[in-house]
């Protein structure tokens, strides 16, 4: 199976700031892959860099075997929702249909103009005067119906309000359905992309923390509650994410692949959120009791 | 790409056009009759400057202080402003709006290279820009054409109508088409590195604003070499005689070249060097005639350099030609950062 997106070593830098460090990444195709960290861990730097807005500081990156926005070719290959799902607010809807149909040799008119219809907006209005989960949405058939064979949408629907992030969700579901799509998202919402995506990956302070398929990972990790233990006479195999412990009882998130045996442990399968809570938690434990609220909280 | 270059420009180019159709209208009106005014005045049936020289006189003095008088200025100011208003509200929003409400990243993800994308806006709309200040320098230079014809026909130092100088020269010809591509890629690239529209369209202003002072002060005198000529002082010619303080006297007089760009010119002493005083005796406590005795006794020299009218069309080829050569470097310098450098 070839990689959608596959990177080495990846590295942005603006001046003194480091944005992505060292992301050495393979993301299989037929995914929608979801893409999560805190404000500021580095998903926007990423995306960019696989769309070519940005030029890495040092490493690779390959979108579908090719160099990010080198050719017009590349390019059409594919759409990119960006951050704040920008449109051109003096141009109407249909204007911005005519322009994908004369900028992309690909175009879907069919397409773009049924799901127009669907969403019922109306063709003669001007994009400055809709509100933002029309914006997103005509954005989002923008790039559909340019007919990509990867989708890249940079937290597309932060901006919105929760009946138009469900309305958006499903149309891009279809539109993944239908075309065969590979879907690369960002959130900084866990909750957003668990009914979306089966493919994740983790960015925690500008480094990857986790990357896989959603069913192997929700199967490999266990919350384990037994009595009070010790780190150091754990199995080998088992990778512990995090661990609490009172007087008596121990707590832990551990990573194995073989199932866990020992009956002093109440092995429990996790949610993805407290999943990636777990991973985002790990990179700062000072930070762990206020990890969730500020999760939810939009910056 | 085209279509929406051309569906962004939209606007522009109905506020232009109709700018265009009311000027032309009002140019046409008032250019016939200052035509018939012309046709009536005999200028274009003499011959030779003593016939044709008090006709010019009085035509130009119909034309002075009447609507026509205005409408000629009013025709030079809107061939300089045009450039800078292409520059501001063409060239500066251009790429700087783009960044500014982040749609070149709408931009930049459909299938079209980011290089043909500056490409074909800067090409097309800096096309525009060019044939647009064009038309204006055509349409005023058409309108005044009775008033060089006369100034041509006097060949008289009184009617000093000089298309080679300033700043008549710069609202003819085609130089007017260099200004225009020049001001609309100063404001572009102003807009690229700025990246916020308001303030790049200040800079433009100020930037292309410096133009038709600088340049012609500076640089323009100098692209050909300036003819200069010697010839004796003439106290029939005196234009000037100043006493100031500090024992300094000067004189001058009009320099007899009509049509052409006087640069400068200087009364000379017979060893060459420029003439600054003593004031003569004469002319401090005698009568005018008395003084103008005393100062042709000192053999003065009246020394000018200038550029003549004929060299209106070279200078015209040089100016545009080195306006076109900015403008490509500044496009050139803008798709380099576009391709080069980041935008988010």
């Amino acid at each position: 199976m070839t990689a959608v997106l596959e990177s080495t070593g990846l590295s942005k830098r603006y001046g003194r700031r480091q944005a992505l460090t060292d992301c050495t990444l393979s993301i299989p195709s037929g995914h929608v892959t979801g893409l999560v960290g805190p404000n500021g861990a580095g998903k926007t730097t990423l995306l960019n860099l696989a769309v070519g807005l940005l030029q890495p500081t040092s490493g690779k990156i390959e979108v579908l075997g090719g160099h990010p926005a080198s050719t017009s070719e590349q390019l059409a290959r594919v759409g990119f929702v960006a951050q704040d799902t920008p449109t051109y607010a003096g141009l109407s809807v249909a204007d911005h249909l005519k322009l994908g149909a004369h900028m992309n040799p690909g175009w879907d008119t069919e397409l773009a103009e049924r799901r127009i219809t669907q969403l019922g907006l109306d063709p003669s209005q001007k994009a400055g005067k809709m509100s933002g989960g029309q914006r997103a949405q005509l954005a989002l058939t923008l790039a559909i119906a340019k007919r990509p064979e990867l989708l890249i949408l940079d937290e597309p629907i932060a901006s919105l309000d929760p009946l138009a992030r469900r309305e958006f969700l499903q149309v891009l579901m279809e539109a993944t359905a239908e075309q065969e799509l590979s879907v690369v998202m960002s959130s900084h919402l866990v909750s957003d992309l668990e009914r979306a995506c089966d493919y994740l990956i983790v960015l925690v302070a500008s480094r990857v923390r986790l990357a896989g398929e959603v069913d192997e990972l929700l199967a490999s990790h266990w919350q384990l509650t037994g009595p009070r233990c010790d780190p150091a006479a754990l199995p080998g195999d088992w990778q512990v994410i995090s661990a609490s412990h009172t007087d008596r009882q121990s707590t832990l998130l551990v990573r194995t692949s073989s199932p866990v045996a020992d009956p002093t442990w109440a092995a429990d399968h996790i949610g993805l959120e407290d999943l990636v809570l777990a991973y985002m938690s790990q990179s700062a434990p000072q930070r762990a009791e206020a990890a969730k609220p500020s999760m939810e909280a939009r910056q | 790409m085209i279509w929406l270059t051309w569906r962004q420009f939209r606007a522009q180019t109905i506020v232009t056009a109709a700018f265009l159709a009311a000027l032309a209208v009002t140019l046409l009106v008032t250019g016939l009759s200052l035509a018939h005014l012309y046709d009536s005045s005999g200028l274009a049936t003499c011959h030779g400057p003593g016939s044709c020289g008090p006709l010019a006189s009085s035509f130009i003095n119909q034309v002075k202080g009447g609507l026509s008088e205005k409408v000629f200025y009013a025709g030079i100011y809107i061939v300089y402003a045009a450039p800078a208003i292409i520059g501001m509200f063409w060239g500066a929003p251009l790429i700087a709006r783009e960044i500014e409400a982040g749609t070149f990243r709408l931009a930049w993800n459909q299938s079209v290279s980011r290089s043909r994308w500056v490409a074909v806006k800067l090409g097309l709309i800096g096309l525009a820009a060019m044939v647009t200040a064009e038309l204006l320098a055509l349409m005023t230079s058409w309108w005044a054409s009775p008033v060089y014809q006369a100034a041509a026909a006097a060949r008289s130092d009184s009617l000093s109508i000089a298309r080679i100088a300033p700043p008549l020269f710069g609202a003819q010809g085609i130089a007017p088409i260099g200004y225009a591509a020049f001001a609309f890629t100063l404001g572009v690239t102003a807009g690229l590195l700025i990246r916020r529209t308001i303030p790049a369209m200040a800079v433009t202003l100020a930037g292309f604003a410096l133009v038709p002072f600088a340049w012609p002060s500076w640089v323009r005198p100098h692209l050909i070499s300036p003819l200069r000529e010697s010839m004796p002082f003439s106290t029939a010619r005196l234009d000037e005689v100043m006493i100031g303080a500090g024992n300094q006297m000067i004189v001058g007089d009009t320099a007899s070249k009509p049509g052409a760009w006087i640069l400068t010119n200087q009364a000379v002493k017979p060893d060459g060097q420029p003439f600054t005083g003593p004031p003569t005796q004469a002319c401090l406590d005698r009568g005018v005639q008395a003084c103008n005795a005393a100062i042709g006794r000192l053999h003065l020299r009246q020394v000018i350099t200038y550029q003549p009218a004929s060299r209106f069309w070279a200078f015209q080829w040089y100016e545009t030609a080195i306006f076109l050569v900015l403008a490509v470097a500044l496009a050139a310098f803008c798709a380099w950062w576009i391709r080069r450098r980041r935008l988010t």
